[in-house]
């Protein structure tokens, strides 16, 4: 059982076992908004717990003190993510019924003084609060190792926590994408929500039905891509960021056979049977052409004859189409014109180019694992590796 | 005529109402005048929504977070009584601060309130996020929001290396080489050989962006006052002056978000 667990958790298999769990959770969200499921899945999540602190190697893990806020943090995001889906599915039986959501209904409309409404909600917290960091600060000494010591890196050297997904997809990403590029885009992209987003309907209350897509995309970026990331930088990463499963002990003479090879490579030496081409540009030509078709993708989707069969695939009545939300993701595609009409284009491009680079992440992941591809671009000569 | 209790002679007195213009808030007029008297609870709009006040909607966590930032300013003005910003002394002011100094557990409060604001932040953005509550007219608001996110990340990882043990300096190691590869302006990164004329090299290990925040090559003594300086001095400047743009745009904007 624990092998398996191990066998699973790793980011190979763990990752699209999240992406299918966070898919089922957005389809049947009424499902899990339901008290009843919050009771069953939070018993189960709380046996589970229990048996797997009884691991020593697991339970090394989740008590090394810089790690107790993360297991903080996926209790409440845990219990919150139910939460929000709760009042969603709630506003959403409402609204389908051409109802009010529960926020609009005359009752929560109306005024209510500051004092002692607010004020007394206020001072519950504060409260709660500080009883929660003294016992917090009593219980846990605050983590403290060794002096600094600049002649000697302990292995793995991790950044802190909240940075973990950061440095997680370095094993994806060289430096300049993963530490820069990518979080000055996330940056971007958060700030450029409201300007992006103009759907009016949502303003005030939990709904998922009114923005399926908007929920969906910002969801899918927080649980899985920072969420997650955080979880296996953390728990999963072990000496020289190899693997490690929940219950394996931190060997660190574990050897992992990892070959890595690059787009180039793959063109020239298995593909031509030729060796590398002495020039940069002509030795990474393939990487370079593809990179520039997967950014011409958002340009592609405005054409007509490509929104005619998307059209055709969206309107099938094929089942396993329907039911896999393909046929509904090629309607959305077909949407595109009629989107810019109302958007404009410069709203159209900076969404589509965050999504499309946000999609490089989990798009080199899959490359990595099927084809152990390192760079798609590989210019070490010029710090450029892609 | 029935004696005067305690508290209503108390409330007679010249002190008591120099203090608190008002009488006590259990009728309509005190009640607003309490809220709007109170340099602190002038905050709060005088009467708002019932949705506005249902911990189920807003989850309460913005309000945390910025009492949390509260309780990390209190506890750390009261360890910078103790702790001085050198590789001499850091290491062992940091024990000092557990081993001599009485109720030695600001240090945890602050370490584990750190923690717990970087998680209040994100939840309250979630929750912001859920509610829709970024659309117009509150677009600009939540641009303020982000950027204290991120200044909220930028303090906990500067505080990060202030108890200068093996954990701080490796882990501010770790964060700082990724500035190494910033496009063109890090000496590892992708342009930077393109910075150069001849053999005048504009862009290198000692001046880079990694350079100007660590103040050299490597996480030394010029880093750690440099870090502390931004953790205790500039970062929370900031953050205060954001905060307050934040909170008098939600009321400005029109409070806590509701249905049109």
């Amino acid at each position: 059982m624990k092998e398996l667990i191990n066998y699973l958790a790793d980011p190979i298999r763990s990752f699209p076992i999240t992406c299918v769990l966070y898919f089922l959770m957005m389809k049947y969200y009424k499902v899990v908004g339901t008290k009843k499921f919050a009771w069953i899945a939070g018993t189960l999540f709380f046996i589970t717990a229990g048996m797997f602190a009884m691991d020593p190697n697991f339970w090394l893990i989740i008590t090394w003190p810089d790690n107790i806020p993360i297991s903080i943090l996926i209790l409440s995001v845990g219990f919150l993510t139910w939460f929000t889906l709760y009042k969603c599915a709630e506003n959403d039986k409402r609204i389908e019924a051409g109802e009010c959501p529960i926020e609009a209904l005359p009752e929560n409309r109306e005024k209510v003084w500051a004092w002692p409404n607010l004020v007394y909600t206020e001072l519950f917290a504060i409260i709660a609060g500080t009883a929660f960091l003294i016992a917090w600060g009593i219980l846990f000494d605050a983590p403290l190792e060794e002096p600094a010591n600049p002649t000697w890196a302990p292995n793995p050297a991790k950044a802190p926590w909240y940075f973990l997904g950061l440095q997680e997809m370095l094993v994806y990403f060289d430096p300049w994408m993963a530490g820069v590029v990518l979080p000055g885009l996330i940056l971007v992209g958060l700030i450029a929500i409201p300007y992006i987003d103009t759907n009016p309907k949502g303003n005030g209350y939990y709904t998922f039905t009114e923005r399926k897509m908007a929920v969906s995309m910002f969801m899918f970026g927080w649980l899985v891509l920072w969420l997650y990331l955080i979880i296996v930088g953390t728990f999963l990463r072990g000496p020289n960021w190899t693997f490690y499963g929940p219950f394996e002990f931190w060997d660190f003479h574990k050897v992992v056979a990892e070959y890595n090879v690059n787009l180039s490579e793959f063109f020239w030496v298995f593909g031509l049977k030729q060796a590398l081409p002495g020039n940069l540009i002509i030795r990474e030509l393939p990487g370079i052409i593809l990179t520039i078709l997967y950014m011409g993708i958002p340009v592609a989707l405005t054409f007509n004859s490509l929104n005619a069969i998307f059209q055709s695939i969206g309107e099938s009545k094929n089942k396993f189409l329907n039911i896999t939300m393909i046929a509904p993701a090629f309607k959305c595609l077909a949407g595109i014109p009629a989107f810019i009409e109302k958007t404009g284009y410069i709203r159209y491009y900076i969404y589509v180019y965050l999504a499309v680079i946000m999609a490089m992440l989990p798009v080199k992941m899959v490359l990595r694992w099927l084809f152990s591809l390192k760079y798609i671009i590989a210019l070490p000569e010029w710090e450029l590796n892609l | 005529m029935a004696e005067k209790g305690l508290a209503e002679k108390v409330r007679e007195t010249q002190v008591w109402k120099s203090i608190f213009r008002h009488g006590p808030p259990n009728n309509a007029r005190n009640r607003a005048a309490v809220v709007a008297g109170n340099v602190f609870l002038h905050l709060h709009p005088i009467k708002l929504k019932k949705s506005g006040v249902q911990l189920g909607y807003t989850w309460c966590m913005g309000g945390l977070t910025f009492f949390i930032f509260l309780a990390l300013t209190v506890t750390g003005v009261l360890l910078m009584f103790y702790y001085r910003p050198t590789a001499e002394y850091a290491f062992n002011d940091i024990i000092a601060l557990k081993e001599h100094v009485p109720l030695g557990i600001m240090r945890e409060i602050h370490r584990w309130g750190a923690h717990a604001m970087v998680i209040t932040v994100w939840l309250h953005m979630f929750r912001v996020f859920m509610t829709g509550s970024y659309k117009p007219p509150r677009e600009f608001n939540w641009g303020v929001g982000v950027i204290l996110l991120v200044l909220t990340l930028l303090l906990s990882f500067t505080g990060y290396l202030l108890p200068w043990d093996q954990l701080a300096i490796w882990a501010i190691t770790v964060g700082s080489n990724m500035a190494k590869a910033t496009p063109v302006m890090g000496h590892g990164g992708p342009g930077a050989m393109l910075m150069q004329i001849g053999d005048f090299v504009m862009v290198s290990d000692k001046n880079d962006v990694r350079f100007q925040l660590l103040a050299g090559r490597f996480v030394g003594e010029p880093a750690l006052l440099r870090f502390y300086i931004l953790h205790c001095v500039f970062i929370p400047l900031v953050v205060g002056v954001l905060i307050a743009i934040h909170f008098w745009r939600v009321r400005k904007d029109g409070g806590i978000s509701a249905p049109l």
